[in-house]
């Protein structure tokens, strides 16, 4: 068995040498490819899986650490420093879990296949490290190291208008980044030049022994930010989304709606809120009203989307916005809900891609007006579709719900209004994706070409199977997870607290994964 | 007092072999005279071992107090003898190829090489004068040398005659400084300056065209404007030349002379090179954007990269010196592996050099995509690369001196620069060739170089630590 401190570490090195060793197969074998690609992301899922159980639930601070030195001269000191509390486990877990679906989703690539899987698991690579880093430097390493693989993907392997696509969502990312790179250097300094380790940084940010002005926070808060909402993207910084979304690759898509998404708000919950409180609370009625924007702009455009793929990408602004708003409304239900809600939505809108993508292969077209009645010839999908759909427009029962329900009565206490806009987005869910679920699969079969339709393949069938587990055990026992996240959230929520204890709406912080005493 | 030959090891033996080396072309058929490049190299190795031999040896003065004898001048040398050796090694193919048989070309390397050496190491303004005189004279040969084409030998007049301009400018400044001072010696001068109550008019007008001098070599902003031109025109391997080794030498004998002789006129001189360092950054990044020539793309990024390493100058701290020395020896594997790519990809007669002749390229070349890849994501910052631990070595050392406002607009300057490095990439994986891509001959020794290149591009990259510490040893003046 693995030592808990080189779990983590293992975690990196697998996809890496996998990769490695992926360059050395030989170009043609594309099966021998795809399927060492799946053996290396399911020996990493499996890998993570002991994270899941290891993890001291109690305790709210880092855990599986392993901290080495790096780089250490000329008056730097950046370290090889990784750890995970329960704001990050599940994302890591999250990540590792989507990885051999995407991967089993990529078998329609036929074009380059070795050079599209090596990237993929760079791709891997890149967001654990960058979920796992607690070191700034480190952090932002695999940040902008992660631009790279995913912009090959969108670029390569995307659809005609990719290229612009992968030009525009890497200058939108690098962009935002490389102001919080600056941030983050200034960080450095303020702590006397002795680390760039995240967890120091916060801690001495919170006991006052590095001192920073109103104004600096601000700006510092700001720099972070706006990397951040870039990412997740909080309106009106998505334009990015759309694009990228829709010429990607279908794995690609599902990665980046899966997990890359979740990097902007994981990013919010671990510095903007417990390194700068000050300014975060000072400027949560702004963030609110982006995120509420975003929630209405989203379910808005997507229901006049007239491409399926377009639909799913624009209800990911949606849903983001209420992860962020679950975050700035700085209770623990709020918080543990967005935090729910970033996996829930990377298992539903992962899954979307994904059969999105399936019946692009087959008919070469997502507009939802080439389709209609497909019901018929394809019984398994659409029952499969209509179940994520459901989970996405959270139905009880199924995962979309837990988080949405538990972000709406967060903010609900700090805010009627605030929750009362972002609750009638749920509604628009609903029209919009079961408007969209009519079209393509109810009514009649009129369309010549869709009468040839053939159904989900086992490989297909093995690739949704696991999402439709997912959401329904999320939707039925939370508790397994929030459990694992209640400890670290809450230190999250006691530091917002500690600064403004007037802004913040108390509420009785009862442990949402345990039974009510 | 004495000539210590020890100190000067590596330019002696440059020299000799230079003189050697011309000595051997009379009696090698013209066929075969791009082979006297291995003389070159052997001639640079031999330098190289001899600057090992010094490395961490007794610091001082010698050769008539002319030259400083330090770690700073050594890792200065390291980087000039690391890119005239890639320079010689990938000009031997060039050559051959484009029949420019005239072996002249390595001496003239080696004595430019020479130059190079004495400026970095240089105690005196004399001396250092005399660096950049040898250096220049032998490059403004060297870029018209494809003296059959008009752009080479514009790019060769039009270097000259700005570059003549300049060394008077430089020249007229040493004047002033010495009418000041009454000394050309570094240590003098330093000592003169800070016994000053206030400073002459004619000393800091001195100094400030001893700075303009300096920007032209370096092509500082205002002072590019030759930059583009020369660049393009000149023969691919001695645009390297020009915008990695011979950059670097303006930009660490520049340093010396900031830390070393007018640290006393900081609050001046700072104020002076932030707005350059501005314009620089500026200027070079957004200009590079509309350029469809793969040269004068480089020939503007090369400025852009002259305005981050201003920034660790202006940071007037120890960290911006060994920032600035950090991120010269990144710049010279990632922008000599970018030449060379280029070089090969420009094929006979200097064929290919717009951007659109890379279309298709990453998968008909593999390895040489990739290795192109990585000096263009090292060129845009990007982190795995030598490109992104420099800037954050140059960025952090104006950070500590709470230049903030420097940074943010050095942030915004490289976000503007990775559009058109991704633009390259964007071409050579993404876009369809027009026709069949002819073939790309790929020489054993540009094997050699583009790994050495690709390999160091990516250690300081990942493990900047033991050349980060060399770095903050040498500046310690």
């Amino acid at each position: 068995m693995l030592g808990n401190e080189n779990i983590l570490t293992t975690l990196l090195l697998i996809p890496t040498v996998g990769a490695i060793l992926l360059a050395l197969l030989p170009d043609r074998n594309h099966s021998l490819i795809r399927n060492a690609t799946l053996a290396v992301t399911v020996l990493t899922f499996v890998c993570s899986l002991p994270l899941a159980w290891r993890l001291d639930a109690q305790n709210g601070g880092m855990q599986f650490v392993k901290d080495l030195p790096w780089i250490q001269a000329g008056g730097f000191t950046i370290s090889y420093h990784i750890g995970i509390d329960g704001i990050s486990l599940f994302l890591v877990v999250l990540t590792t879990f989507l990885m051999p679906l995407a991967v089993l989703g990529s078998w329609s690539i036929t074009r380059n296949v070795k050079a599209y899987m090596i990237l993929v698991l760079l791709l891997e690579v890149g967001m654990l490290g960058a979920f796992v880093a607690l070191d700034l430097v480190l952090f932002y390493f695999f940040w902008e190291a992660m631009l790279i693989p995913m912009y090959f993907l969108i670029g390569i392997w995307g659809s005609k208008n990719r290229v612009y696509a992968a030009v525009k969502f890497f200058l939108y990312t690098a962009f935002g980044s490389l102001l919080m790179l600056a941030a983050l250097i200034a960080l450095y300094f303020l702590n006397s030049g002795s680390s760039f380790n995240i967890v120091q940084i916060t801690e001495r940010l919170a006991d006052g022994s590095i001192s920073v002005n109103p104004l600096g926070e601000v700006l510092l808060f700001l720099a972070f930010f706006i990397a951040f909402a870039i990412k997740v993207p909080l309106f009106p910084f998505h334009t990015w989304l759309p694009d990228a979304h829709v010429e990607a690759p279908t794995a690609a898509s599902a990665i980046l709606a899966g997990v890359l998404l979740k990097m902007g708000t994981y990013g919010l919950l671990r510095f903007c809120l417990p390194m700068f409180p000050r300014a975060a609370v000072e400027l949560a009625p702004m963030v609110c009203v982006l995120a509420i924007i975003g929630i209405i702009y989203g379910a808005l455009v997507a229901m006049v989307q007239p491409d399926v793929k377009k639909l799913v990408a624009y209800s990911s602004v949606s849903h983001l916005g209420f992860v962020v708003l679950g975050i700035f409304a700085f209770n623990l239900t709020s918080i543990e809900g967005a935090t729910y809600q970033m996996l829930s939505h990377g298992v539903s809108t992962g899954a979307l891609f994904l059969l999105v993508g399936m019946l692009y292969d087959r008919r070469h077209t997502r507009l939802i007006e080439d389709f209609g009645g497909i019901a018929h010839k394809m019984p398994i999908f659409a029952t499969v579709f209509l179940i994520i759909t459901l989970s996405s427009i959270g139905l009880p029962g199924l995962n979309g719900f837990v988080g949405e329900f538990l972000i709406l009565q967060g903010t609900f206490l700090k805010s009627h209004i605030y929750a009362v806009f972002a609750a009638s987005a749920v509604i628009l869910a609903a029209v919009y994706m079961l408007w969209m679920y009519q079209r393509v699969f109810m009514g009649k079969l009129n369309n010549e070409a869709n009468k040839q339709l053939l159904d989900l393949t086992p490989r297909e069938i093995l690739t949704v199977l696991p999402f439709i587990l997912m959401a329904i055990w999320m939707g039925v026992f939370p508790g397994t997870f929030l459990r694992k996240m209640d400890a670290s959230m809450q230190k999250v929520v006691d530091r917002i607290e500690e600064v403004h204890q007037d802004q913040v709406y108390r509420v009785e912080n009862r442990r949402l994964g345990t039974e009510p005493e | 007092m004495d000539i210590n030959y020890t100190a000067l090891l590596p330019e002696i033996i440059l020299s000799v072999a230079g003189i050697i080396l011309m000595l051997l072309i009379p009696f090698v058929p013209r066929e075969s005279q791009p082979k006297l490049g291995y003389v070159g190299l052997v001639g640079i190795l031999l330098a190289l071992c001899a600057l090992v031999l010094q490395w961490g040896g007794e610091r001082g003065l010698a050769f008539f107090n002319m030259v400083f004898q330090d770690d700073f001048a050594n890792f200065s040398k390291l980087i000039f003898l690391l890119s005239v050796g890639a320079i010689t090694a990938t000009s031997m193919h060039y050559l051959a190829q484009d029949r420019l048989l005239k072996a002249e070309y390595f001496s003239l390397l080696l004595f430019s090489t020479v130059g190079m050496c004495l400026m970095a190491a240089s105690a005196d303004l004399i001396m250092t004068f005399l660096g950049i005189e040898i250096l220049s004279i032998s490059t403004y040969v060297l870029a018209g040398y494809r003296s059959s084409e008009m752009k080479s030998t514009e790019s060769a007049l039009k270097y000259f005659i700005l570059g003549a301009f300049s060394t008077a400018f430089l020249l007229y400044g040493v004047a002033l400084v010495y009418g000041a001072t009454g000394t050309t010696k570094y240590l003098q001068i330093s000592h003169a300056i800070s016994d000053m109550d206030s400073y002459p008019v004619f000393l800091l007008l001195g100094v400030g065209f001893m700075i303009v001098g300096f920007g032209f070599k370096a092509a500082f902003a205002p002072f590019h404007v030759w930059t583009p031109d020369v660049y393009e025109g000149a023969p691919i391997p001695i645009t390297a030349h020009l915008a990695v080794a011979s950059k670097a030498a303006a930009v660490v004998a520049f340093l010396r002379i900031l830390f070393q002789v007018v640290p006393d006129l900081s609050l001046q001189w700072q104020e002076l090179l932030w707005i350059s360092a501005v314009l620089t950054m500026l200027i070079g990044n957004i200009a590079a954007l509309t350029q469809s020539n793969i040269k004068r793309m480089l020939a503007y990024s090369s400025i852009a990269h002259a305005g981050y390493l201003l920034v660790g100058l202006t940071a007037n701290s120890t960290m911006g010196a060994q920032g600035v020395l950090f991120y010269l020896m990144a710049y010279a594997f990632m922008n000599l592996g970018a030449f060379t790519v280029v070089q090969l990809v420009a094929r006979q007669g200097e064929a290919n050099v717009e951007i659109k002749d890379y279309a298709g390229l990453g998968f008909k070349y593999p390895l040489l995509g990739l290795a192109l890849s990585v000096f263009i994501v090292s060129l845009a910052g990007i982190p795995l690369t030598a490109g992104f631990t420099g800037k954050l070595f140059l960025f952090s050392a104006a950070i500590q001196q709470g230049m903030y406002w420097l940074v943010v607009i050095a942030v915004v300057a490289s976000a503007i620069g990775i559009y058109y490095y991704i633009r390259v990439l964007v071409f050579m994986y993404m876009k369809e060739p027009e026709g069949e891509i002819e073939s790309v001959g790929i020489p054993g020794v540009a094997r050699i170089v583009i790994l050495i290149m690709v390999l160091g591009t990516l250690y300081l990259g990942v493990l900047p630590g033991s050349v980060l510490r060399m770095a903050s040893e040498a500046v310690k003046f």
